[in-house]
């Protein structure tokens, strides 16, 4: 495992408040347990990237079927969840829970209170780039993750960049962490 | 408007009371006024003085920052930390420094259609005379300058006349720019008001530039039927010697052209165009000019050796143009004061002086600021340079890019810095295997910046070799695209204006832009397909229109031979180049004014709170990529006009959102009543970008609803709508309850589907209003 803090597209450069490196899987679990309200916040490339037949995707269904937290789908990556017959989703643009998720007062998708951590997935790298930069500064109270195989700055805590087994055999450690297959 | 100059000298004067002598009066200008439309509130509009409309609008779409980086660096208290909730030496704070950085891309997109403007207008005055007539669309068009007349309060009738609406413009951008100074503006929402003037300062320069070359060369007058001409990186004659032109600003392609007919030389040289400056010279002579692409096409058709000599004016032009050209040993004429490139100023030198200098090779390049000097020495020296350099290029041969990809060492580094991630080392080890094809395949969603060159350790031309995996299918590269018509006709307006207001035609799509695009250009034919074959009317602008014609169907066809050409449901319209956006603007305005009879002129805030609440108008700029392409967008939002971009446009740093989870943000007046309605949210957002094109086309169909809409124009909306949403994202979208106002809304092949998601939904009727965000449109106050 790589353990440079370096930003995977390497111009991107985010500033002083860097995300911290998860150097063990471990992480992951301990915030997720830790965390009161997550949400998994799933882009297209969930589905697309990494070869393989394993996809981002269905790390996420299966996240989400052990812990219970409640998944965004951005763009059309719902149709991908709803094929692998998963239906406990629900379909926003990504701009748009960004948003939510700066204003302290939303009380997320059931209508029960804001969130405290969000990781993220799938999204095309410069897009979450600046929606975690948006929350870092402006969703003070919220941690974010990047799950992504590639370092991203503006999260509180992100991978490093990974290679795809290693991106692999960390997230089947998160699972089993987690509390299931 | 005409306008006269008075002068008045007295030598000497004796009166009773007075001895005068060596007196000079001189006033610049008379306006005789013609226009009988009384003059509205708000003619010239200074910065703060459609303040009150922008409030109204970011009270509703409010901005959602997204930085780029954590630090302002604009001063020398600087480098600061702006991070959450921290402040700047200055005082500022990270929304204000986002939208402070917002207002500056679109200063600099404001002043740059400006600038050209003047440019052409000066120029074309010098050649035309100032007295020149402004005809965009002769009988057919008595509204020609919409934008102008709306903002401005002016009805410029000559060529001279347009130079009151750039002074305007020039006065307003300098004191936007004056705002962003450290220890100026302080409030990002204030910044975020003045982004929206900046927009319109922009469509005002866009417009008169257009108006200027379209009556002084005699482009297309708002012809449905202008003619087809050729697109494509195949389409030039290389048998001939080639003029590639690259730019926005056409008066130097102008001067080639008229040069070639003034001698005779019709069909010995090529001259072929790349970004808006090709559109405008096919505007100029479909016959004698060719387009080999959009702006990204621009390092594979050079480093290919085609072109023979190339001329620079301004705009989106690679910086390294002089450095790729000298490559393939091909001379550069500069043409545009504001892109000089280090060249040796021979305007004033003889052109048989300087067209000896530039085939000897004495210089790498001139700049020459005079557009019939250009067409002259690029006309005559081409035609000697290109027997000695016998298409010279600079792309590898197979044998040698195999080489290059055994030595590889897979470092990633290329990948990383593709602004598409594109997986050029897989390539790379496929083409160390003899197999070609992925890098083929990758040159298919390429932008054209060549960082993977730059980056690489082992200094391989990467994108270079991505050319030649190509080259078989880039000599295919042969479309055909519809000229720049220009305006849209008043007939047609008169024709379409009902059914838009009323939503019977669903919408109008604006596919503008640059051609950032994450997954090529196909997908923006393939948008604009989909919104045509819906029945909608597709405009297209720019790079976008390029990209709309480089498809074919199974029959050899291009969307532009396939669509009509004409302001109607169902037609694909290209109105032109980069400043022929104000022609989209403009049917909105003249929607307003020739069908709903509004009054224009100098009547902005009203005529943008009809477009915000009755025409079903969006753009998508799915490449935006420039500042130009900011202002553009801006300039769309003050009028009430949505703009979706591609997911690169999420680095312009903000986005304009409303929240339709919010229900008291969407409430209009019922100007009939003085009533607060409920009215949906419509259109949801006012700027956002799309992650992919399936999103696109989704949020497409959703921001042509408006208020307004009647009940047969929702079920139509809605149809689209749901049915895009069911193929696209494989659900019922879980918003239809907010877009119901009635049962007779819901379309009638899907009543039972809906009826049961409005029951879950505990969904109650709303009454449809005469919308409007303005208390003063109110006929009738409740009470009174």
């Amino acid at each position: 495992m790589g353990v440079k803090a370096e930003p995977w597209q390497k111009a991107e450069i985010a500033g002083p408040k860097k995300a911290l490196l998860i150097l063990k899987p471990e992480v992951v679990v301990a915030m997720v347990k830790r965390a009161k309200r997550p949400i998994l916040i799933v882009g297209h490339l969930a589905a697309e990237d990494y070869s393989g037949d394993v996809k981002m995707i269905d790390y996420a269904i299966r996240m989400s079927k052990t812990t219970g937290i409640p998944v965004v789908a951005t763009a059309h990556t719902i149709s991908e969840f709803i094929k692998r017959d998963f239906h406990s989703v629900a379909c926003m643009h990504a701009m748009d829970i960004g948003n939510r998720l700066v204003d302290p007062e939303w009380k997320g998708l059931d209508r029960k209170g804001p969130y405290d951590l969000a990781l993220f997935m799938g999204l095309p790298y410069y897009m979450e780039f600046v929606i975690l930069a948006g929350l870092k500064s402006f969703a003070t109270n919220l941690k974010t993750i990047s799950l992504d195989r590639f370092y991203d700055p503006h999260a509180t805590w992100s991978f490093p960049n990974l290679s795809v087994q290693d991106w692999n055999k960390s997230f089947e450690i998160i699972l089993s962490k987690l509390g299931g297959k | 408007m005409t306008r006269k100059g008075v002068n008045l000298k007295i030598k000497e004067l004796k009166t009773n009371v007075a001895l005068i002598k060596d007196l000079e009066l001189a006033i610049g200008r008379v306006i005789e006024e013609k226009w009988d439309e009384p003059m509205g509130p708000t003619p010239f509009p200074g910065i703060t003085t459609l303040r009150e409309w922008d409030m109204k609008l970011l009270q509703r779409y409010k901005p959602f920052y997204l930085p780029f980086c954590d630090v302002c660096c604009l001063c020398t208290f600087g480098k600061c930390d702006l991070t959450g909730d921290k402040r700047g030496a200055c005082g500022l704070n990270m929304a204000a420094q986002q939208s402070r950085i917002v207002l500056l891309a679109c200063c600099i997109g404001a002043a740059t259609h400006t600038a050209h403007a003047r440019h052409l207008v000066e120029h074309l005055i010098e050649k035309c005379g100032g007295n020149s007539p402004i005809d965009v669309g002769g009988l057919n068009v008595d509204v020609e300058a919409p934008v102008t007349r709306l903002v401005c309060g002016i009805k410029p009738e000559t060529l001279r006349d347009l130079e009151d609406g750039l002074d305007w413009c020039e006065s307003e951008v300098t004191h936007l720019l004056s705002a962003t100074h450290t220890g100026q503006e302080g409030s990002n929402v204030d910044f975020e008001s003045k982004v929206l003037h900046a927009g319109m300062v922009d469509q005002v320069g866009m417009e008169i530039a257009d108006m200027a070359q379209i009556s002084a060369y005699g482009f297309p007058k708002g012809d449905p039927e202008a003619p087809l001409t050729e697109i494509g990186w195949g389409i030039a004659d290389v048998t001939k010697p080639v003029i590639l032109v690259i730019g926005h600003n056409v008066p130097s392609a102008v001067g080639i052209i008229d040069y070639l007919k003034e001698k005779g030389m019709y069909n010995t040289v090529e001259v072929v165009g790349i970004c808006c400056t090709a559109i405008d010279m096919t505007r100029y002579s479909s016959s004698m000019a060719k387009i080999v692409g959009p702006i990204s096409w621009q390092l594979r058709f050079i480093r290919s050796g085609l072109p023979d000599l190339i001329v620079v004016d301004e705009q989106c032009i690679r910086a390294d143009s002089l450095v790729e050209a000298q490559k393939i040993k091909a001379p550069v004429i500069a043409a545009s004061p504001k892109n000089c490139l280090g060249l040796e100023n021979r305007t004033e030198s003889p052109a048989k002086e300087i067209i000896s200098d530039l085939v000897e090779g004495k210089v790498p390049g001139v700049l020459i600021l005079d557009p019939e000097k250009v067409g002259e020495v690029a006309v005559e020296t081409v035609m000697a340079v290109a027997p000695k350099r016998n298409k010279f290029k600079v792309i590898p041969e197979i044998e040698e890019i195999i080489k290059a990809a055994q030595e590889c060492t897979q470092c990633n580094e290329c990948m990383r810095a593709c602004p598409n991630n594109m997986p050029i080392p897989q390539a790379m080890k496929a083409a160390a295997k003899g197999d070609l094809n992925p890098l083929a395949e990758i040159l298919e969603s390429c932008v054209g910046c060549a960082r993977c060159d730059s980056a690489c350790p082992n200094d391989f031309p990467l994108h270079s070799f991505m050319v030649k995996a190509g080259e078989k299918s880039l000599i295919q590269e042969k479309f055909k695209i519809r000229v720049g018509r220009g305006a849209i006709q008043d007939v047609e307006i008169r024709e379409v204006g009902g059914p838009i207001v009323l939503g019977e035609i669903p919408g109008i799509v604006a596919l503008v832009g640059c051609a950032n695009y994450p997954h090529g250009g196909k997908e923006v034919a393939e948008i604009a397909e989909e919104f045509a074959k819906r029945r909608y009317i597709v405009v297209a602008t720019g790079c976008a229109a390029m990209s709309i014609a480089m498809v074919k169907d199974e029959e050899g066809k291009t969307l532009y031979e396939k669509y009509s050409g004409r302001f109607e449901a169902g037609g694909i319209i290209n109105v032109g180049s980069c400043v022929s956006n104000p022609h989209i603007a403009g049917a909105a305005i003249k929607i307003a004014s020739i069908f709903a009879k509004r009054k224009l002129r100098a009547n902005y805030e009203e005529i943008a709170d009809y477009v915000l609440n009755r025409v079903g108008a969006v753009g998508l700029a799915w490449g935006a990529m420039s500042q130009k392409a900011a202002s553009i967008a801006s300039g769309f939002w003050r009028l009430g006009v949505p703009v979706i971009v591609g997911p690169h446009g999420s680095k312009y740093r903000r986005m304009l959102l409303g929240r339709k989870d919010r229900e008291e943000d969407w409430y209009v007046y019922d100007a009939r009543t003085g009533d607060k309605v409920y009215a949906g949210p419509t259109p949801e957002h006012l700027f956002t970008a799309a992650e992919t094109k399936e999103e696109a086309m989704v949020l497409i169909a959703k921001f042509c609803m408006r208020p307004n809409d009647t009940t047969r124009g929702r079920a139509i909306k809605l149809t689209h709508y749901i049915d895009l949403h069911k193929r696209l994202y494989g659900v019922v979208p879980d918003d239809i309850h907010l877009f119901v106002r009635n049962k007779a809304d819901i379309p009638i092949t899907m009543k039972n589907e809906i009826l049961k998601i409005l029951e879950e939904k505990g969904w109650k009727e709303t009454r449809i209003p005469d919308p409007t965000l303005l208390p003063r449109l109110i006929r009738e106050r409740k009470g009174e």
